[in-house]
């Protein structure tokens, strides 16, 4: 029951897993970068380590980089995982990067079930292919949908199977692309 | 209790439940292949309700988004207006001239939160005791909810959707007879809790019907990714509001309920009767919690000109160039913990707004409960994880 | 039945009058009053809700508002129900699962879209990508009810303007194909596939001329 300060844990996964970068966030939220190779090894140290023990899969999300003011600037797509250890009561942060044109990234599923649910909808909403996951699909949009809704270059549809997305004399303002990635009317 | 599906499986009925359902609590899908009248497999279908709210986060203002995490738990608005605001105040903590929301707003927001608690609770457990077949606890849950509406309306104007928590504080103060009308609740709420139970949860069939009925263990729960009543249903004592404390909930001493196999002989750790019972003992320990609140809540002087800090000037001055980087915050919802990643770019929209729901998770766990039971069974498994597809699908 | 497209002799506007064609000398007048006063307080709605709106529905069938008093009761399948409130936003993936409900309807049918989401997208209109901008891109709309969500008063209001419909339409004598406009707009959907309730709308004459 000690909860280990992110320091501590950084120079134990460290130990074992050189190439793990610790960083503090712009606001000091602290988060190790693993490369989607080590994962899941980092990943396997996390919870089966004693003095880790990360039992519980809190989150594992994604979000875009490209257009973040990141230094360097990047157009990764970066997948997060929240690992918290019920028994010590500390958390941790995992940050992949996979590179936008061949986003593949290891599975954690067989470590921590909850990955089940949580990768399928990072692959629908962001195209990251999660390595060893059972049953990799669509869970949020229609099995048929074109595109990753929440990548930041994601361009709305005009329409799905025949009926238009707009309404007439609606003007198009999907996105945060607002007005740039789409003509008035609805057309893509 | 778990049967064994004796049939090859090409020879099994392929069901498909929903998504229009009387009981699947919203446009869940739920393809069921039995064996006759036992489940063999189950496989969940989602996104009949995807409303991109995570998309909308990106393209709205930071205080715009509020009334968006709204419709991702209707049934406890307020939770989760409280939760994004509590994730976006993290964010403004960076920067050392952010104001602190006053303490008679930390006041109210526990007081509503609570409040929604009870009237989710209520309609979720009625809800379960309608799917099993008993129709008219269901109507003394609404009946309380009203209630609950009531005074939500005469506080902030809705009945569902309410959009009252904001970043810094709370949208308005509490109108001069809120205290009253809520002890006078309260102590109704008592009386009739004790009818209720005589109602439903001491009713034979209604226990039997979900005693040893889908039980997930503790480890299970955890590695599952559950979380509120349904982990704390499987034995795990973890409660967000003890052991995380946010806002001045540090200050109230929370009890926190587990499950204990209330279905007596019949029962095992983790199943349906002990999520349900959880529940209601969670609307006890929020009655009680209310009470405190009111008696901790200070009078409306704090700031004479906006005493309950919603709509200070100098909030939105700094939402519009909130400080750069990430939070991770998870408050407790009904439904379990609420947890709000958000990166912010520095900008007045967020650069990535998560929601992480309890029911997203609990549905995940599904296909895995839902084998060798009996058909009649996957209705009050979906009742007792109290799933809101919303939360699902966001 | 004289009002099916496609008929060559469509009845005059204002064709309850008997006169001398084939479907204007039988008039029924107080049986088919009665069975439409019969249908009018007999609504059953179809049990659908999607999200929020449906809560309300809930609440609207609950102790205090009680829709029952009206007697309308829901029914969990489409064969049953006269009415289905569409209460909730619809998305792409769920519109064509309503059209198809809507289509398991027995006649005569009636489709109430409560809320802003079924009006028109609501909320999410302008940034989801994901979300039908209105459920009368699918199924005709006969009442619509403004609201985020609307108070199940609001609910009531509606139901009663539907009732108002539901009083005009004939069994067995001849029913009047003149629409009418209620709340917003609603017609012969079937001979305008594919748009929306507004432009049809626009087509009508305008109300009280025939």
């Amino acid at each position: 029951m000690s909860a280990l300060a992110p320091d501590a844990i950084a120079a134990r996964v460290q130990a074992v897993f050189p190439n793990v970068i610790p960083f503090r966030s712009e606001n000091g939220e602290p988060w190790l970068a693993v490369a989607p190779a080590d994962l899941p090894g980092v990943a396997a140290l996390l919870r089966n380590d004693a003095a880790l023990a990360c039992d519980c899969l809190m989150d594992l999300t994604g979000w875009d980089l490209k257009g973040y003011p990141a230094v360097p600037p990047s157009d990764d797509i970066a997948v997060v995982l929240l690992l918290f250890s019920m028994a010590h009561r500390h958390r941790v942060q995992l940050e992949v990067r996979a590179p936008r044109a061949a986003c593949e990234v290891p599975s954690v599923s067989g470590l921590w079930p909850a990955a089940l649910y949580f990768e399928r909808e990072v692959f629908d909403l962001f195209g990251v292919t999660f390595r060893g996951h059972p049953s990799l699909r669509r869970i949020m949009t229609p099995d048929d949908w074109v595109g990753h809704p929440l990548r930041k270059d994601y361009v709305y549809p005009s329409e799905y199977h025949g009926v238009a997305h707009l309404r007439e004399g609606q003007r198009f303002e999907g996105g945060p692309n607002r007005g740039s990635a789409g003509a008035a009317g609805g057309t893509a | 209790m778990t049967v064994e599906a004796t049939t090859p499986a090409g020879e099994l009925m392929k069901l498909s439940m929903g998504p229009q359902h009387p009981a699947t609590h919203g446009v869940l899908r739920i393809v069921i292949e039995s064996d006759g009248e036992v489940v063999a497999n189950c496989t969940p279908d989602h996104g009949y309700l995807h409303r991109s709210i995570e998309k909308i986060g990106e393209c709205v203002e930071w205080a715009m988004f509020v009334p968006y995490t709204d419709r991702v738990d209707y049934v406890c608005a307020m939770n989760a207006n409280l939760a994004y605001c509590v994730a976006a105040e993290r964010i403004l903590a960076a920067d050392p001239g952010a104001p602190k929301v006053p303490f008679r707003a930390e006041c109210i927001r526990v007081l509503v939160a609570e409040l929604n608690r009870i009237s989710s609770h209520m309609l979720a457990v009625g809800a379960m005791a309608m799917d099993v077949g008993a129709y008219t606890p269901f109507l003394h849950g609404i009946a309380q909810r009203e209630q609950v509406n009531d005074i939500f309306e005469r506080l902030c104007g809705q009945r569902l959707t309410y959009n009252y928590v904001t970043v810094g504080g709370v949208a308005f103060d509490l109108h001069p007879s809120a205290p009253q009308e809520v002890r006078a609740f309260l102590d109704q709420l008592e009386r009739e809790f004790v009818r209720f139970n005589k109602l439903i949860t001491t009713n034979t069939i209604f226990r039997d019907r979900c005693a040893a009925v889908a039980p997930v263990s503790a480890k299970e729960a955890v590695a599952w990714g559950l979380v509120g009543p349904n982990l704390r249903g499987s034995g795990v004592d973890w409660d967000l509001r003890r052991d995380e404390p946010y806002g001045i909930y540090g200050q109230l001493d929370v009890r926190v309920p587990t499950g204990q196999a209330y279905a007596g002989r019949k029962g095992v750790v983790g199943d349906c009767y002990d999520r349900y019972v959880v529940r209601l003992l969670e609307v006890r320990e929020s009655i009680r919690l209310c009470r405190k609140v009111l008696d901790l809540l200070p009078p409306a002087a704090d700031k004479p000109n906006d005493p309950v800090g919603g709509h200070q000037a100098d909030v939105s001055k700094l939402l519009r160039k909130p400080p750069k980087g990430r939070v991770h915050v998870r408050t407790e919802a009904p439904r379990g913990e609420m947890g709000y990643f958000i990166v912010s770019n520095g900008t007045k929209d967020p650069w990535r707004v998560r929601v992480r729901t309890g029911s997203f998770t609990a549905s995940g766990i599904f296909h895995k409960v839902m084998r060798g039971i009996f058909l009649a069974d996957v209705v009050a498994v979906i009742g007792s994880f109290d799933v809101v597809v919303p939360e699902i699908d966001r | 039945m004289t009002d099916l497209p496609g008929n060559p002799n469509p009845p005059s506007p204002g064709a309850c009058k008997p006169g001398n064609r084939q479907d204007e000398q039988v008039h029924l007048t107080a049986v088919d009053e009665f069975l439409a006063w019969g249908k009018e307080n007999s609504l059953f709605y179809l049990l659908f809700a999607t999200a929020c709106c449906g809560i309300e529905l809930m609440q609207a069938g609950g102790p205090r508002y009680d829709v029952d008093r009206l007697g309308m009761i829901p029914r969990a399948t489409p064969r049953q129900s006269d009415l289905m409130i569409v209460a909730g936003t619809i998305t792409h993936k769920m519109a064509e699962r309503v059209r198809m409900l809507y289509d398991q309807m027995t006649e005569p049918r009636w489709v109430v879209s409560m809320g802003s989401c079924a009006n028109s997208g609501g909320p999410f209109s302008k940034w989801s990508y994901s979300v039908l901008n209105g459920i009368d891109k699918h199924v005709p709309v006969d009442v619509y009810i403004p609201g985020c969500p609307p108070r199940p008063e609001a609910l009531i209001d509606g139901v009663m303007a539907l009732r108002e419909r539901v009083r005009r339409y004939r069994t067995l004598g001849i029913r009047d194909t003149v629409p009418h406009v209620v709340a917003g707009a609603g017609c012969d959907f079937g001979s305008h596939p594919g748009k929306s309730a507004i432009e049809i709308a626009r087509q009508l004459p305008p109300e009280g001329k025939t």
